[in-house]
């Protein structure tokens, strides 16, 4: 693999339009109207191509005015055919953005054949040839399309850092915005404006179908690894420019292993920011399945453990049982026995319970240990108070008592176990005269 | 009249501001949704300082009501005024609490950042909230019993406390008449109390609340003024006065009026 200039300037417009994208998607996240990205990065189409055919420029500023008005007629267009063709969201965008992404591949096919526009081009881009078109700006030479990018990342991060405030109120809360001043539909095209824009200034680096990953992804990946607006943006953005240097990494180095030249470097962007949101989505440290599948795990093991000592427990309390023990069986046959199902979570509670020296086991019988009966004193306490509360205030039936404890017992943490202490200070007897231990 | 005997006692109601301009004033207000009228020619003078009820059945436009006031649905006609001025004119007057479901929980921000989005008419176009608007933003969450909570983000909250702060953003506003829209949803009784408790001390201080609401067990207890709605307004005014059988009757009972089956008509034929 050998870098060159040429790959400097390809990462520097891959992360250029990556950052861009990145921020003004998260915003389309947050409204829930992420495909309203992609219905704008395909009707800008006919935009490029009309601005050309009646001006026979390919200059980037009438492009850009071309696409952005259509762009934001895109946006109206969708809102009008929900409203008044009584459609929902989905189906409006549909019909808008497939009709006016239609028309512009039949007039860039028609009218703009002689000059270098692709149909492929305009479907994926071609960020392999933004170095070859360069401009003088100050002195120096550049690749136009890196400037026109920068360009349009300082206008985004100029709208969003002095609008902040009412980006974050319009985007979340447009009826209270619009009482407050602060025009929420105003906005709401401001957004789609910018939208058109970014994805105009985007367009030739990842084309019309990959910037909605740009758009999207790093938005939907941030989500599940944030909880304020500031953090969102900023690891939005930060995963787009880390997907520009691997993607090309990726895309340069990858394939010649297995003997392939070279891939696209925006489809290995788009691939990687994929694999960013996988990662997260998985490993993500609260919203994450790992995560959520361990806290549950978690969960069912402590319900097992505190079930376990109490059984334990009231086996100590049982007169025809001197040594209070039990064995494996009798874990799952004692009457109110809550291990009629439970399989391995048992041995596991059990197996941890003598870990942490609560239980001690002989001759496959198993019994509390002097820590091990305070711990287990505890949770027969805090069943046998709820056994009273649901018995005094609940007016819940004997037969029923058991089973209501039950549900409240796991989920008592102490500051509930202090006020269920309080309510029955000195009341000594569950509702079955039985003890309450402590 | 009870509301009478606590707003005297309450604002200085001398003899010029007996003919003061009403809170809310609206005459011929029509919404429709294409030309099938969602509310039907609404008249309305509440008076200051009180806390009133809309109650209705559901489709009766309840809430199409406060967010036509609002201006943010569109009306087909009519006029709507708040002090005696048109509604654009008076919007720093006028706080709002909408439908808890209507906005997004799992938009990443913290219960203060909500309650400061109250206070950024005052603080002003492109400006940051600052530590005073913040500090600010702190003694709103602490009035409804949310500042310990201050940083919590929004989707770790309870319904009840969801409410809450949606409430603790409406006070912060300062506002004069305030628009809630069924701040009762979905919240546990303790919560129920604070609420009303916060009304309360709202009408106390001067302010008119309109409330949306559905249990019309705890209307005498909760509301001065009542405003019985089916598309039409069937009955407003002093509770004592207005929630009668017959109204009752009037606003939830007998679908198939002669007027629902007109509208019923005209939505056909828009069609």
């Amino acid at each position: 693999m050998i870098w060159t200039a040429l790959d400097s300037w390809i990462v520097l417009a891959g992360a250029l339009a990556g950052a861009s994208c990145a921020l003004v998607g998260a915003f389309l996240v947050l409204r829930k109207m992420s495909m309203m990205g992609d219905a704008i990065s395909h009707a800008v189409l006919p935009g490029i191509a009309l601005a050309f055919i009646l001006t026979g420029s390919r200059a980037g500023a009438v492009m850009f005015i071309g696409a952005a008005v259509v762009g934001v007629v895109s946006a109206v267009l969708v809102e009008a055919v929900r409203r008044y063709g009584n459609l929902e969201h989905g189906a409006s965008m549909g019909v808008v953005f497939t009709v006016l992404f239609a028309v512009g591949l039949i007039l860039i096919e028609r009218a703009a054949r002689h000059v270098d526009i692709y149909p492929e081009h305009v479907l994926f881009g071609a960020v392999e040839l933004v170095p070859l078109h360069l401009v003088s700006i100050a002195g120096l030479e550049i690749p136009r399309g890196v400037a026109v990018l920068a360009l349009m990342l300082i206008i985004n991060l100029a709208v969003v850092a002095v609008l902040f405030k009412e980006l974050r109120l319009a985007t979340f809360d447009p009826g209270l915005a619009t009482t407050l001043g602060i025009n929420a539909t105003a906005m709401h095209y401001l957004l789609m404006t910018l939208t058109a824009l970014t994805t105009v200034a985007a367009f030739e680096v990842v084309g019309s179908i990959l910037v909605v990953a740009m758009l999207i992804v790093p938005g939907a990946t941030a989500h599940l690894l944030t909880r304020r607006l500031l953090p969102f943006l900023a690891v939005s953005v930060a995963l787009a420019l880390l997907a520009a240097v691997l993607g090309h990494l990726a895309a340069i180095g990858i394939p010649p292993w297995f003997g392939f030249e070279d891939t696209s470097t925006s489809g290995a962007m788009a691939t990687v920011l994929g694999l960013f949101f996988l990662i997260a989505f998985l490993a993500a440290p609260e919203e994450g399945v790992i995560a959520r599948g361990w806290n549950l795990a978690g969960l069912r093991l402590s319900i097992v453990t505190q079930d376990a000592l109490g059984l334990l427990a009231r086996a100590a309390e049982d007169p025809a049982n001197p040594d209070g023990s039990l064995s494996a069986s009798d874990f799952r046959s004692v009457s109110l026995s809550p291990f009629r199902s439970a399989g391995a979570g048992l041995a596991v509670a059990l197996a941890l319970l003598r870990a942490r020296g609560l239980v001690a086991a002989d001759k496959r019988r198993f019994r509390l240990t002097q820590r091990g009966q305070a711990a287990a004193r505890e949770v027969l306490r805090v069943h046998r108070l709820w056994e009273r509360f649901f018995y005094d205030e609940g007016g819940v039936e004997l037969g029923e008592l058991h089973n209501a404890a039950d549900l409240l017992e796991h989920y008592t943490d102490s500051d509930l176990r202090r006020a269920l202490s309080d309510r029955f200070t000195g009341q000594r007897t569950d509702p079955r005269g039985k003890r309450i231990p402590g | 009249m009870e509301v009478q005997t606590t707003s005297v006692n309450n604002r200085d109601l001398g003899p010029e501001s007996a003919s003061a301009p009403p809170a809310l004033h609206v005459r011929d207000l029509t919404v429709a949704y294409h030309r099938k009228p969602v509310l039907w020619d609404v008249d309305l003078d509440v008076p200051r300082s009180l806390v009133a009820g809309i109650v209705g059945p559901n489709g009766a436009g309840k809430s199409t009501l406060i967010k036509a006031v609002l201006d943010l649905v569109p009306h087909a006609s009519g006029v709507v005024e708040i002090f005696g001025k048109p509604y654009r004119r008076q919007r720093r007057m006028v706080g709002y609490v909408p439908q808890r479901e209507s906005v997004d929980w799992d938009y990443p921000i913290t219960a203060l950042e909500l309650v400061a989005m109250g206070l950024y008419r005052q603080i002003g176009w492109c400006k940051p909230v600052s530590a005073r608007h913040r500090r600010r933003a702190l003694e709103g969450l602490d009035e409804v019993g949310m500042a310990d909570l201050a940083q919590r983000q929004i989707s770790r909250l309870s319904g009840g406390q969801q409410q809450r702060i949606f409430l603790a953003r409406a006070l912060v506003q300062d506002a004069d008449v305030y628009f809630m829209d069924e701040p009762f949803a979905g919240v546990d009784a303790s919560t129920e109390k604070a609420i009303i408790a916060i009304l309360q001390r709202l009408r106390e201080q001067g302010k008119t609340v309109f409330v949306v609401h559905h249990d019309l067990e705890t209307v005498h207890e909760y509301f001065d003024y009542l405003i019985m709605l089916n598309m039409r307004v069937v009955a407003a005014g002093p509770v004592a006065e207005v929630f009668t059988p017959q109204n009752l009757k009037w606003t939830y009972g007998g679908r198939l009026t002669l007027l629902d089956r007109a509208v019923d008509a005209i939505g056909q034929g828009s069609r």
